[in-house]
């Protein structure tokens, strides 16, 4: 009796903790979640996502020579299908010749500066994107793992407070729309939370591939801001924290949003 | 050259109606965006499209500037016979891209 007692307090403790797990699982959501289902269908096939075309873009750049060096991405990494899986997942990682972090689209250009000896890319421009991309797409579908590099902590807290930083005449901080009122309206639009899971992705609104830090412009325009240049410091510690806020998300390169 | 991602079902049904999905990169400039010095940048859009199976014409569609940059056209057809479908885009300046792709009838 008491040990059939037992395992009736056993089973409903069991039972408690399986709904409090419940109740305390990932409440996080890509935007992904948020969009229309013509939308979604349009990032889930391959012929029909428009960022793919940046990919196939990106591919033929890969092996295409550049630069005093003479050598193409390629020439090093092999093939990017296996050289590159993952390595958009862990960036922005530390780069010990800058002594700074760097996002993928600086480590490209850095690549293509130092190991190619080639002008570097603009920043926006439809090759750096593509390259971007073409990285990106390798880690699709893995999830976000931000390295454990003592060495980005210093970075990763200026962005986390530059996230919660009152910024523009309008007087607001990243938090204060993507932390407290995610899934409300902004005009039509609905408020995402903010993880930064897809970039470089499709906007509608772009008609064209676009970076995170031009998405961060948008945003930092939005409150009447004025944006930081291209490239700034700023862009890849906001994005350091808000990789690291999306740990364990999937990679959803090349991402399409409204 | 422009990049074009060709969506033909691998394999059809005779009579079956199938979904063909095109996508082509393609900067589609109205003509109505100014620049910052109050001219406009040139109009630069893809004015017609066209699908050929074996030559004849299956399906038609006319452009205008208010379509999104990259073109996404879908449309469905009946799978008569199998052969070689040929797409082709021609933009203002009167040149065609031309992609091709093979449709199995069974």
């Amino acid at each position: 009796m008491t040990v059939r007692a037992a395992q009736g307090i056993l089973a409903l403790v069991c039972l408690l903790a399986s709904s409090a797990l419940a109740q305390t699982t990932d409440s996080r959501r890509s935007g992904f979640e948020d969009m229309s289902p013509q939308s979604q269908a349009l990032q889930k096939d391959d012929t029909a996502n428009p960022g793919m075309l940046s990919v196939l873009d990106g591919e033929a750049l890969w092996s295409t020579k550049a630069g005093s060096a003479g050598k193409s991405c390629a020439d090093c990494h092999q093939d990017a299908t296996t050289s590159m899986k993952g390595v958009a997942a862990r960036y922005p990682a530390f780069s010990t010749e800058h002594n700074r972090p760097l996002d993928l689209q600086g480590r490209i250009n850095a690549c293509r500066e130092t190991k190619q000896q080639a002008t570097p890319f603009a920043w926006e421009s439809k090759e750096l994107l593509a390259l971007s991309a073409y990285v990106g797409k390798q880690s699709r579908g893995m999830p976000i793992t931000p390295p454990d590099d003592p060495r980005l902590e210093p970075f990763r807290k200026r962005g986390e407070a530059l996230y919660s930083q009152r910024l523009g005449q309008l007087n607001f901080s990243c938090a204060n729309c993507h932390d407290d009122n995610p899934g409300q309206k902004l005009a039509s639009a609905v408020i995402p939370q903010g993880h930064p899971t897809g970039y470089p992705l499709y906007r509608l609104e772009w008609q064209s591939l676009g970076s995170l830090q031009r998405r961060f412009r948008g945003c930092l325009v939005g409150v009447r801001a004025e944006p930081y240049p291209y490239g700034a410091q700023e862009y890849v510690e906001l994005e350091l924290f808000m990789m690291s806020r999306a740990k364990g998300m999937q990679v959803e390169t090349p991402a399409v949003r409204p | 050259m422009a990049r074009a991602l060709i969506n033909v079902p691998p394999k059809a049904k005779r009579g079956e109606v199938i979904e063909i999905k095109t996508l082509i990169s393609h900067p589609m400039e109205t003509g109505y965006r100014p620049k910052g010095d109050g001219s406009f940048f040139p109009r630069d859009i893809i004015q017609k499209f066209v699908c050929t199976l074996n030559g004849e014409e299956i399906f038609r569609a006319d452009l205008y500037p208010a379509i999104a940059a990259n073109p996404f056209i879908a449309f469905t057809t009946v799978a008569r016979e199998g052969g070689l479908l040929v797409f082709s885009w021609t933009d203002d300046r009167g040149e065609a891209q031309m992609e091709s792709a093979k449709l199995v009838v069974e």
